[in-house]
């Protein structure tokens, strides 16, 4: 067990995609262990991808079960070659992240997503979550892609009303 | 020995201040810091902090030609100033409503007293000249809970007046 180096840019390591998982061996368990170690050293971190501690293969950790404020969670999820199938709705939301640290912006993202993501032993899971799960779950897969939040940003300034919910007459 | 410097400027708008000012700044070997820029009824304002080698003098003497060239109003105080010290809001309050004097001195002053550090806010008066509204968003941290400052906000809010109060739930990843 080990609490791994964390990346940070301007390293242009976190801007390369990543690429599928092909071995679920003892190697990649002991990694996830140790991808866990690190999410959870991290001061309020919910989620993590495997290239931000410098390994550049589809892995990611989201565990929202540990939140100030409660939120609906799948409690601790492993996302390996995650795939997000289905979208719907929108919501303005902050993010902070571990690989840039003391900034934070507002991103749009998908209320609800569904996902599909092999565990530590290659088996298939599919999964349906909200909010702030879902959210982790975006920004996670993102760097999977090279992306960060802030390629995401919207204005602080502006759009950040809260929309009311207009009853159906 | 580097200086932080906060620099003022404000004038009427017109397209190109930032360019100028900032190639000035740049060639006179400052480097800049954080910064608040923007249009505020036809004026265009900036608080921008300067990191500089020389004393204020030098650095007045390097930006006053462009600021003067580009009718602008120039303010420099030296600073007490660190990068890296940002403060994480926690919550959000958008108040709007039909314009009148009283709005932020009433909300603010009840904020407040329940806690309320403001961090970030920006106001706007919209609507029409006749018929005017007044558009206010803070960024804050609530020292003494969400749950205070929501009761203040209720006690204060107005007839008329729109106050919203939310969390800002920061997701860290």
């Amino acid at each position: 067990m080990a609490v791994l180096e964390i990346l940070t840019y301007p390293d242009e390591r976190l801007k390369q995609e990543s690429v599928s998982v092909e071995r679920f061996d003892d190697e990649l368990r002991a990694f996830l262990v140790d991808l866990e170690e690190t999410m959870r050293a991290g001061p309020g971190g919910v989620g993590i991808a495997a290239p931000q501690v410098g390994r550049f293969e589809r892995i990611a950790l989201v565990d929202c079960s540990v939140t100030r404020k409660p939120v609906p969670n799948h409690g601790f999820i492993v996302l390996i070659n995650p795939e997000i199938t289905e979208w719907d709705g929108m919501k303005v939301g902050r993010e902070g992240c571990m690989s840039v640290p003391d900034y934070t912006g507002n991103v749009i993202r998908a209320e609800r997503i569904k996902f599909t993501a092999l565990d530590g032993y290659g088996e298939r899971h599919e999964y349906e979550c909200e909010g702030f799960e879902a959210r982790a779950v975006q920004h996670e897969c993102d760097h999977l892609d090279g992306m960060l939040f802030l390629d995401r940003l919207v204005s602080r300034r502006n759009d950040l009303f809260r929309r009311k919910v207009y009853q159906s007459k | 020995m580097t200086h932080w410097y906060m620099l003022t400027l404000v004038g009427k708008d017109r397209p190109g201040i930032v360019a100028h000012l900032s190639a000035a700044l740049y060639d006179g070997g400052c480097n800049l810091g954080e910064a608040s820029m923007m249009r505020l009824g036809g004026n265009f304002t900036i608080m921008m902090m300067v990191q500089f080698d020389g004393n204020i003098s030098a650095l007045k003497h390097m930006v006053e030609p462009v600021a003067e060239s580009m009718g602008l109003h120039l303010h420099l105080d030296r600073i007490e100033a660190k990068l890296h010290q940002h403060l994480e809001p926690d919550v959000r309050i958008t108040v709007y409503g039909a314009d009148r004097a009283g709005i932020v001195a009433h909300i603010t002053g009840a904020l407040a007293e329940a806690g309320l550090h403001i961090l970030d806010m920006d106001t706007s008066v919209a609507g029409t000249e006749e018929k005017p509204i007044y558009i206010m968003q803070i960024e804050g941290h609530a020292a003494e809970g969400v749950g205070a400052l929501q009761s203040a906000l209720d006690a204060v809010a107005e007839k008329g007046v729109e106050a919203q109060l939310e969390t800002i739930d920061t997701m860290i990843g």
